[in-house]
C-alpha cells in the first residue's frame, strides 16, 4: 500500500456529526412517547410526515445546489429539524401547514444560507414563527391532554393531518394561555375552576417537560452539549418568575415551577436553546445566551400576546449571538484579560 | 502528596501503549549505513568536521556547532565517511537535507572518553559546555539545544525545575522504558541539571498511566530531594506549557519563556543524556525509540544508534508493509507522515508508528462545522477552534489574530474532537505560515518605504543647504565688490592665488584622506555590528523555527524579534555598503585629484618663472591678454550655461567670475599704461 502524505493528528475521536443528531433525534423520544400518551397520536403523525417532507426539501435543496445526496442526507440534520418543528407544532395539524412550516425551515432558514452550519437562525423556529404569523388560528389550536377531553384515535389522527377539511378539531386553550388571560382571580382560585391544571402546572404539560428534561439530560451526559445555556435559560425563568411571583395573587406571573413545567419549557432548553449552530459558541457567552432567552421567554410570556414564546425568544437570540461571541471570547493561556471586545 | 493543577480542555484518545512494552529496550544493533543530517535540532545546522575517506571512532566529532543555538554532532559508530551529501531525511515537509553518511566497519570503536567524578567542583560555564558539545538536543520531540534553555540569565531566579516525563501521546513509550530501566541515569542527570540551574524544587513530573516508571523513579530518587509527581492522564499535559500549569498551577505569558515565571524544563531523555555526557563523558550517539502499530509484529522499544534508517528499524521489530497505510515519526497526534521508510532516525525521533487502516483510518471528507464547540471544550490553550476555523477558511487574518491562533500549539485536541472531522489543525498550521509570510512582504515594504523617505529627505536637506551657502556666497561677494571698488587696490596676484587655491585644495584633500581613515574605523565597527547581528539573527530564527515546530505560543514574539533583527542586519549591511562605496570613490578620487593639484602647483611655479624674465611692460601686456582670454571664456561658458538653462548656481557663479575678470581686465590695462608710459 502507498503510503499516505497526511497531516497530524492522526488519530480521531469517536464522536460524528451523524452521531450528534442521531442522539439529538433519541432524547425526544420520551418526551414524543409522553406527548402521544396526553395527547393523542396527532404529534406522532405530525412528525411522520414532517419527516417526509424534511427530507424531500433537503434533497431537492442539494439537487439544486448540486451536492452530493448521499454525503449531506446522513448527517441526518433534515430529520432534526423536522421532529423539532413537528414537536413544537400543535398535534393533528393538517398536512399543508406541516409541509409550508418545514419548507421554511429547510430551504428558507438552511439552505437559503448556505446550508447545515452556515444558518444564524434556527430552522424549526423559523418554520415555527412563520407559521404563527401565517396561520394564528391553526397554530393555537391546542387539544385537550387525556382526562380533560376526548382524544381521538390513530385513524382520526391521520384523518386530521391528510384530509382536514373533515375533522373536526376539539381545542383548548394552554395553562400558559389562562394564566395569561387572568386578571381578576388569585392563582389559587384559578387552579380550582379550570381544568386544565394539574399538580404543578398543566395537566400532561408538567409530564411532557418533565420527559424532556430527562432526554435533556441524557444528552448531557452523552456530552452532546454543555449544560451552559440550558442551565442559564431555566435559572432566569425560574428566578423573574419567583420575582413576580406575588405570593400566588391575581397579577402573579405563575409559580417559578408552574413555568418551568408549561410550554415548551424544557424542550426549548434542551433541544432548541442548545443548537450549537445558531447559539454563542463560547461557555461564557452560551451562559448570557441562554440567561437572556430566559429573561425573552418570561417577558412574552407574562407580558404578549403568543401562545409560547420559546421561537420568539430564541430567534432575537439568534441576531445577539454573535455580539455576544464578541464579548465573551475565553481568556487564552498566557493571557491576562479575555480577548473580547476589542 | 504534592497539589497538582488541572488545565483547560485535554483529551483522552485510546493510549495503545501496552503493546510497545512487552520487552525491555533492545538494543537495535549496527546498521550497515548510517545517515546523519546535520540539522537534527532547532538552530543553525552542524558544520562537517569531517570529509569523504576519513575514517572515525565512535562517538568522534564529525559535524561542529555554528552559532549558539546549534549543536555538534558526534559519530554513532566506527566507520568511514562515505559522503556528505544531501539525502530524503524526515521532515514534515519531506525534504532533502545535507547528511553525513558513515559505511560502519563494525568494530564499534570507541573514542578516547573522560567523564568527570565530581562535577560539583567544576565550573558553570564549563559544565554547560561539556553538555553543549555532547550534542544534546531536546529528545522530546521539537530539539531544541539542551544547553541553550539551561544558560538562563542569571537575572531570573529559576525556582523550578521540571524533568518532564509525562509522555502523553498514545503509543509513545520511548520515555517510560527509559524511566524503568534506567532511572539512575535519569535521576543522576537530574542532579546535574538540578547543580546547574539550582532552583528551589526539582520536580520529575510522569502521568498516573505509568505507575512501573513512577516506582523505579521513586527508588532512585530516594534522598536526593528530587521530587516525583504523578497526575492524571490527559493529552497533552506533556506539553511544556501544560506541565508547567499541572505541577505550578501558573501560565507561562503569551510569547513568554518558561524562564519568565522561574520554570526551566528537560525532558527525561535529555536528562539521561546529560549524565552520560557528563560523567562517562559520552556525546548523544543514540536514543530510544519507540517502533509500534498495528504493522508491526513485535512492538518494542529499540535503543537506536542515530542515523539508522526507520527501514532497518522497522525490519528489526517485523514490519508487515502491506497493512501499513501511513509511517509516522512521532505518535499520532502530533507526528507527521514520512514518505518512506528510508530516512534516518534522528536525536528527536521518540517513535516510529505504522498503523493499519483500520486502526487509524483515512481521514473521511470533512462536514461542516455545526458550531457545537467540541473543540473549543478540549483545547489546552482556551481557544476557540471553530471561529479561527471560520476565520482562517475566509482569510481573515486580523481575526484570527485577535483570536490568538499564534497561541495554537497545534496539538490537534481540537481535530481530534470535531464530529465533522474538519482538519482544524492544517487550518491553522497554514494561516500561521501565510500570516507570517504576510509579516515578512510587509516588513519588506516597510524597509523600503523608510529607505525612500530617508533619501527624499536627505535630498531636501541637501537642497535647502546648497541654497543656504549660495546666499552667503553672494553676499561674501557683494561686500568684497564693494570693498574693491571702494578701495581701488590691485587684487592679489592672480598665479599666486591659484598657488594658494591648489595648496588649499590639496590640504582638503589631505584631511579628507585623513577622514577616511576615520572612516577605516567605522567601517570596521559596521561591520562587527553586521556580524554580531547576523549571529543574532541566526539565534533568533532558530528559537523562532523550534517555537514553530512547538507550536509554542512564543511564535508571534520570536517573529517579531526575527523581523526586528532582520532589519537591523539589513540597516548594517546597507549602511558597510554605503560606506565602502563612497570611500573607494573618495579615494580614487582623491588620488587623482591631489595629482591634479600638484600639477597645477608646478605649472603656475613654472610660468611664474618665465614670467620673472620679462620686462614689467611686457609683463603687463601679457597678464592682459591672459585676462582678456580668460574673460572671453568665461563669457562663452556663461552664454552656454543660460541657453542650456544650468543651475541657477552654476550661473551666478560664472557671473560673478565674469565680474570679476572684467574688473581684473580693467585693473591690467591701467597696469599696462602705467608700464608703458615709466
Ligand atoms: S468541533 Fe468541529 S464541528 Fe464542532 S464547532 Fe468545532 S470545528 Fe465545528
Ligand atoms: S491544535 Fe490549537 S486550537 Fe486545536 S486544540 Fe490544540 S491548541 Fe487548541
Amino acid at each position: 500500500m502507498a503510503l499516505m502524505r497526511v497531516t497530524s493528528p492522526h488519530a480521531h475521536g469517536p464522536m460524528s456529526t451523524q452521531r450528534v443528531m442521531q442522539s439529538v433525534l433519541l432524547a425526544t423520544v420520551p418526551g414524543i412517547i409522553v406527548l402521544t400518551h396526553f395527547f393523542g397520536f396527532g404529534t406522532l403523525v405530525n412528525i411522520l410526515w414532517g419527516c417526509v417532507v424534511a427530507l424531500s426539501c433537503e434533497a431537492l435543496a442539494l439537487k439544486l445546489r448540486g451536492r452530493p445526496l448521499g454525503f449531506y442526507l446522513k448527517d441526518c440534520s433534515a430529520l432534526v429539524t423536522a421532529f423539532l418543528l413537528c414537536i413544537a407544532l400543535p398535534p393533528y395539524s393538517p398536512w399543508w401547514l406541516i409541509a409550508v412550516g418545514i419548507a421554511s425551515s429547510i430551504l428558507l432558514a438552511k439552505h437559503f444560507y448556505g446550508g447545515m452550519g452556515y444558518n444564524p437562525f434556527n430552522p424549526a423556529m423559523v418554520g415555527y414563527v412563520v407559521l404563527l404569523i401565517s396561520f394564528p388560528v391553526q397554530m393555537t389550536a391546542w387539544a385537550p391532554p387525556r382526562g380533560v377531553g376526548e382524544l381521538p384515535g390513530l385513524m382520526e389522527a391521520l384523518q386530521a393531518c391528510f384530509v382536514p377539511a373533515t375533522f373536526d378539531a376539539v381545542t383548548l386553550a394552554t395553562p400558559l394561555d389562562v394564566m395569561r388571560q387572568n386578571s381578576s382571580l388569585l392563582v389559587e382560585d384559578l387552579w380550582s375552576q379550570s381544568p386544565q391544571f394539574g399538580r404543578w402546572a398543566g395537566i400532561g404539560w408538567e409530564w411532557v417537560n418533565i420527559a424532556f428534561l430527562a432526554g435533556g439530560c441524557w444528552l448531557l451526559y452523552q456530552r452532546i452539549f454543555t449544560w451552559h445555556a440550558p442551565v442559564a435559560m431555566l435559572a432566569s425563568i425560574a428566578l423573574l418568575a419567583a420575582i413576580f411571583n406575588d405570593a400566588g395573587s391575581s397579577a402573579s406571573g405563575g409559580s417559578p415551577l408552574f413555568h418551568l413545567l408549561s410550554g415548551a419549557t424544557m424542550f426549548g432548553a434542551f433541544f432548541i436553546v442548545t443548537d450549537p449552530v445558531t447559539s454563542a459558541v463560547s461557555l461564557r457567552g452560551r451562559l448570557v445566551y441562554g440567561a437572556l432567552i430566559g429573561v425573552l421567554v418570561y417577558v412574552i410570556r407574562v407580558r404578549g400576546n403568543y401562545p409560547d414564546a420559546v421561537a420568539f425568544a430564541v430567534l432575537i437570540m439568534n441576531f445577539a449571538a454573535p455580539f455576544i461571541d464578541h464579548y465573551t471570547q475565553p481568556r487564552t493561556y498566557g493571557h491576562e484579560k479575555s480577548g473580547g471586545g476589542s | 502528596m504534592r497539589k497538582v493543577f488541572d488545565f483547560h480542555g485535554g483529551i483522552h484518545p485510546p493510549e495503545n501503549k501496552q503493546q510497545s512494552l512487552q520487552t525491555p529496550i533492545v538494543k537495535a544493533g549496527i546498521p550497515p549505513l548510517l545517515v546523519l543530517p546535520l540539522s537534527q535540532h532547532i538552530g543553525a545546522p552542524a558544520v562537517p568536521a569531517v570529509a569523504p575517506g576519513d575514517r572515525v571512532l565512535k562517538g568522534q566529532l564529525i559535524g561542529e556547532a555554528r552559532g549558539f543555538v546549534s549543536v555538534p554532532l558526534h559519530a554513532p559508530t566506527s566507520g568511514t565517511i562515505e559522503a556528505v551529501e544531501e539525502r530524503q531525511i524526515a521532515h514534515p515537509s519531506g525534504h532533502r537535507a545535507p547528511c553525513i553518511v558513515i559505511r560502519s566497519d563494525g568494530l564499534d570503536e570507541w573514542i578516547e572518553c573522560r567523564g568527570i567524578e565530581d562535577y560539583t567542583t567544576l565550573d558553570k560555564s564549563d559544565l554547560l559546555q561539556r553538555i553543549r558539545n555532547a550534542g544534546i538536543a531536546g529528545m522530546g520531540g521539537a530539539g531544541f539545544p539542551s544547553a541553550v534553555k539551561l544558560a538562563v540569565q542569571p537575572e531570573k531566579k529559576i525556582s523550578t525545575l521540571i524533568i518532564n516525563g509525562t509522555e502523553c501521546e498514545p503509543y509513545i513509550t520511548a520515555d517510560d522504558a527509559l524511566m524503568r530501566e534506567r532511572a539512575e541515569q535519569i535521576v543522576s542527570g537530574a542532579m546535574i541539571l538540578r547543580h546547574l540551574v539550582e532552583p528551589e524544587e526539582t520536580l520529575l513530573g510522569v502521568e498516573d498511566n505509568k505507575p512501573e516508571a513512577i516506582a523505579t523513579l521513586l527508588t532512585a530518587a530516594q534522598g536526593t530531594g528530587l521530587e516525583v509527581v504523578s497526575f492524571p492522564t490527559k493529552y497533552p499535559s506533556g506539553g511544556e506549557k501544560q506541565l508547567i500549569e499541572i505541577l505550578t498551577g501558573k501560565q507561562v505569558p503569551s510569547g513568554g519563556l518558561p524562564a519568565d515565571i522561574g520554570v526551566v524544563c528537560q525532558n527525561m531523555g535529555s536528562a539521561a543524556a546529560i549524565h552520560d555526557a557528563v560523567v562517562l563523558g559520552r556525546p548523544l550517539i543514540s536514543r530510544i525509540t519507540t517502533v509500534t502499530g498495528d504493522a508491526i509484529d513485535q512492538p518494542q522499544n529499540f535503543e537506536v544508534l542515530l542515523g539508522t534508517s526507520m527501514a532497518y528499524l522497522l525490519e528489526k521489530a517485523g514490519y508487515r508493509a502491506e497493512r501499513n497505510n501511513r509511517l509516522v515519526m512521532g505518535g499520532p497526534m502530533m507526528g507527521f507522515t514520512v514518505p518512506s521508510p528510508d530516512v534516518p532516525v534522528v536525536k528527536t525521533t521518540n517513535c516510529i508508528l505504522a498503523p493499519s487502516e483500520r486502526e487509524l483510518p483515512t481521514p473521511p471528507p470533512a462536514q461542516a462545522c455545526i458550531r457545537c464547540g467540541m473543540c473549543a471544550e478540549v483545547c489546552p490553550a482556551s481557544l476557540l477552534p471553530q471561529q479561527m476555523f471560520w476565520f482562517a477558511q475566509g482569510k481573515e487574518f486580523d481575526k484570527l489574530e485577535q483570536h490568538n491562533l499564534f497561541d495554537c500549539i497545534e496539538c490537534g485536541a481540537c481535530s481530534y474532537a470535531c464530529p465533522s472531522n474538519i482538519p482544524l489543525v492544517q487550518y491553522y498550521r497554514a494561516s500561521k505560515a501565510e500570516i507570517l509570510q504576510l509579516r515578512r512582504d510587509h516588513e519588506k515594504s516597510e524597509h523600503s518605504r523608510l529607505r525612500f523617505e530617508a533619501r527624499q529627505e536627505r535630498l531636501e536637506r541637501e537642497e535647502r543647504e546648497k541654497a543656504e551657502k549660495r546666499a552667503a556666497r553672494k553676499k561674501a561677494a557683494e561686500a568684497k565688490a564693494k570693498q574693491g571698488t571702494a578701495n581701488g587696490e590691485a587684487e592679489e596676484d592672480p598665479i599666486q592665488a591659484a598657488i594658494e587655491r591648489a595648496k588649499a585644495k590639496k590640504a582638503a584633500q589631505q584631511s579628507a584622506a585623513d577622514a577616511q581613515g576615520g572612516s577605516e574605523g567605522e567601517r570596521e565597527k559596521l561591520e562587527k555590528a553586521v556580524v554580531s547581528t547576523r549571529k543574532r539573527l541566526d539565534t533568533a530564527i532558530a528559537k523562532l523555527e523550534q517555537a514553530q515546530a512547538e507550536g509554542s505560543d512564543l511564535v508571534e514574539a520570536l517573529q517579531t524579534g526575527v523581523d526586528k533583527t532582520r532589519l537591523k542586519l539589513e540597516t548594517a549591511e546597507t549602511a558597510l555598503a554605503a560606506l565602502q562605496n563612497s570611500s573607494d570613490s573618495t579615494t580614487a578620487e582623491s588620488t587623482s585629484s591631489t595629482d591634479a593639484a600638484q600639477l597645477a602647483i608646478e605649472k603656475a611655479m613654472a610660468a611664474r618663472a618665465a614670467e620673472a624674465d620679462l620686462s614689467p611692460a611686457e609683463k603687463a601686456r601679457a597678464d592682459l591678454e591672459k585676462l582678456e582670454q580668460r574673460l572671453e571664456k568665461s563669457r562663452a561658458k556663461l552664454a552656454q550655461s543660460r541657453d542650456a538653462g544650468d543651475e541657477e548656481k552654476i550661473i551666478e557663479a560664472l557671473e560673478a567670475t565674469v565680474e570679476r575678470l572684467a574688473g581684473k581686465v580693467e585693473q591690467a590695462r591701467q597696469q599696462l599704461q602705467q608700464a608703458e608710459s615709466a
